[in-house]
């Protein structure tokens, strides 16, 4: 029975004739911020597509807070769907657009527009609301996307590539409108394949390729599974040469390199908890330590591990 | 409480559909199609006025009956309603924007029945208005004391209603074969053609057969039998053999357009967004 405040696939794949979409897909999705993370062709559309019933899956089972996709009346009360289709209704402006649908939805007059122009405030587009939507820039279609997406107030929200044509600001902004409503309790589900975007904004994350999802979880609980990298840990310090000599003397630490300016090195180990322990001790015993950070714990580095790096690249 | 629900969400595919399409560029060869018969009567009327020639009221009458089956009815209604109807999906699909009522909570049966609804609104509206227009074109060159004699006292009334309510029922019965066609298939000109070549060949068509088709429920309906002065081949498209009584033909045409929206709602269930694809 699948839980009902996550989103689960189970044993889902989905084939295009004979082409491969996603194959086998096993993963269940809790609150907060998810990032579906992969090159293009990866299957990062296709799950969420298959999420919100565009697309049906050719074998498996999918449950969003325990509603099947194909009951889009209960469904669509709860999801919110900003799409990678940079396309809209012809002739609308943008405030036409997000109150159009909310009519659709069943809301009566006031209280769509009442829904449609708190969706328009909170993108920060009340200015160009009047204008028609072909008029528009790609960073304000992405924006009235997201409040068209955002208006009915959902528990989940899926968003493909959400940040494409955005300007910096506009990044910035949009991705603290993300944090904000994970915090509400909110489903966020992202897809990019920019990785250090994802990694600064995502609770766990899901790596996609070629149709298979290679790993799942928190970013930080994925990378301490494997075992075949051993962690890079960047420490700057003022006696380099003597953390090194005190650190080799541990079974888990497979390498230190001390860097050429001499206030630092690069310290590879199988287990990060018992460096750091040990790195405390060694801080308490005179050694001044400016800064401990993990070099290779983000999402492009997992990527890079699990599918190399040609594909990480695309 | 659900049927409210439904109603009102009706009404709103109803209303964005209306303002969407409802003068839209992509339409425009419809009206041009759709009101192209004006322009011939009106030209008529006007040629007669002109000349100050003499006109034949029954011959004109069999000329628009005969224009009105001939032509009317099973080309400028049969391809207006295949633009109207075949793109309520499939002219969504090409815009890439039909997800946006996919992604909506709207069962999708309620999201057919609103966007048909909203293609018989702009089909029999347009296709009516101009058969109105038609006929008084048709007549304008006659003595206004004329046409009120046919009109009031030579069932003139009753032969207007009828190619109202033809043209009307003709776009009920295309409107839901085409409607069904835009899920079906992506390229209008398969279907398009088959349908036609299956309209047109109907009266060699086995008995049972003939009633899975519109065209043999509309011909019933035609006010004036008009095979008699239409030359052949034509005439094949006029000819009724077994002409059928309004009780039947009128409830037949229903049934056929009933049946197919009803197919329509069982694939419009399955339909996948892939624009890609297009």
């Amino acid at each position: 029975m699948p839980a009902n405040d996550q989103i689960v696939f189970e044993n889902v794949s989905k084939f295009y004739g004979e082409v491969l979409g996603v194959n086998r897909v096993n993963v269940s999705i809790p609150p907060g911020i998810t990032s579906l993370v992969g090159p293009n062709g990866s299957g990062k559309t296709t799950i969420m597509n298959l999420m919100t019933g565009l697309l049906q899956p050719t074998r498996g089972r999918i449950s969003v807070l325990g509603i099947a996709p194909n009951e889009p009346e209960r469904l669509f009360r709860e999801v919110g769907y900003c799409t990678q289709f940079d396309s809209f209704p012809k002739g609308l402006t943008g405030y036409e657009f997000v109150y159009s649908y909310l009519r659709v939805y069943g809301c009566r007059h006031q209280e769509a527009e009442d829904l449609a122009w708190r969706a328009i405030e909170r993108v920060n587009l009340v200015e160009a609301a009047k204008r028609k939507i072909a008029g528009y820039s790609k960073g304000m279609r992405q924006r009235i996307k997201l409040a068209q997406s955002i208006c009915h107030g959902p528990s989940v929200l899926i968003l493909d590539e959400p940040l494409n044509g955005l300007d910096p600001l506009a990044r910035a902004e949009t991705i603290a409108l993300f944090r904000a409503l994970a915090q509400d309790g909110m489903h966020v589900i992202i897809s990019s394949h920019i990785l250090h975007e994802v990694d600064a904004i995502s609770d766990q994350v899901i790596l996609l390729s070629n149709g298979y999802v290679v790993a799942e979880g928190q970013i930080r609980g994925v990378r301490n599974e494997m075992q075949e990298h051993p962690m890079q840990i960047l420490i700057r310090c003022n006696k380099p040469s003597e953390v090194a000599s005190r650190i080799f003397a541990q079974e888990h630490v497979v390498e230190a390199q001390i860097h050429k300016d001499g206030l630092g090195l690069l310290v590879r180990t199988r287990d990060a908890d018992k460096f750091y322990l040990m790195l405390n001790h060694i801080a308490m015993n005179g050694v001044g330590i400016e800064s401990v950070a993990p070099a290779d714990d983000d999402v492009n580095s997992l990527y890079e591990y699990l599918i190399g790096s040609d594909e990480a690249s695309k | 409480m659900l049927t409210n629900l439904r109603l009102a969400q009706i009404y709103a595919v109803l209303r964005l559909e209306l303002r969407k399409t409802f003068f839209s560029r992509r339409g425009l060869w419809v009206y041009l199609l759709a009101f192209s018969p004006i322009l011939l009567f009106a030209g008529h009327s006007i040629t007669m006025l002109h000349n100050g020639r003499p006109c034949d009221f029954g011959l004109d009458t069999n000329i628009f009956a005969t224009v009105f089956q001939v032509f009317y009815l099973r080309l400028a209604v049969f391809f207006g309603c295949l633009g109207i109807f075949m793109n309520l999906f499939r002219g969504e699909v090409l815009d890439k924007s039909l997800h946006y009522y996919f992604l909506a909570p709207i069962r999708r049966e309620v999201l057919l029945a609103g966007k048909f609804i909203a293609g018989l609104c702009v089909a029999m509206l347009t296709f009516c208005l101009s058969i109105i227009l038609q006929f008084f074109s048709m007549y304008a060159h006659y003595d206004w004391a004329v046409i009120q004699d046919y009109l009031w006292r030579n069932n003139g009334i009753q032969h207007l209603f009828a190619y109202v309510a033809v043209t009307a029922l003709a776009c009920l019965g295309y409107g839901s074969v085409f409607l069904a066609a835009g899920i079906l298939v992506r390229n209008p000109i398969i279907p398009a053609a088959v349908i036609l070549v299956w309209e047109a060949a109907n009266p060699l068509l086995p008995a049972l057969l003939q009633k899975f088709s519109v065209i043999y429920y509309l011909k019933s309906l035609c006010p004036i039998e008009v095979a008699p002065q239409v030359p052949p081949p034509f005439n094949l498209l006029a000819v009724n053999p077994e002409p059928i009584s309004a009780f039947i033909a009128v409830p037949g045409l229903f049934a056929v357009a009933a049946l197919v929206v009803l197919w329509a709602g069982t694939r419009i269930r399955k339909m996948e967004i892939s624009y890609s694809a297009e």
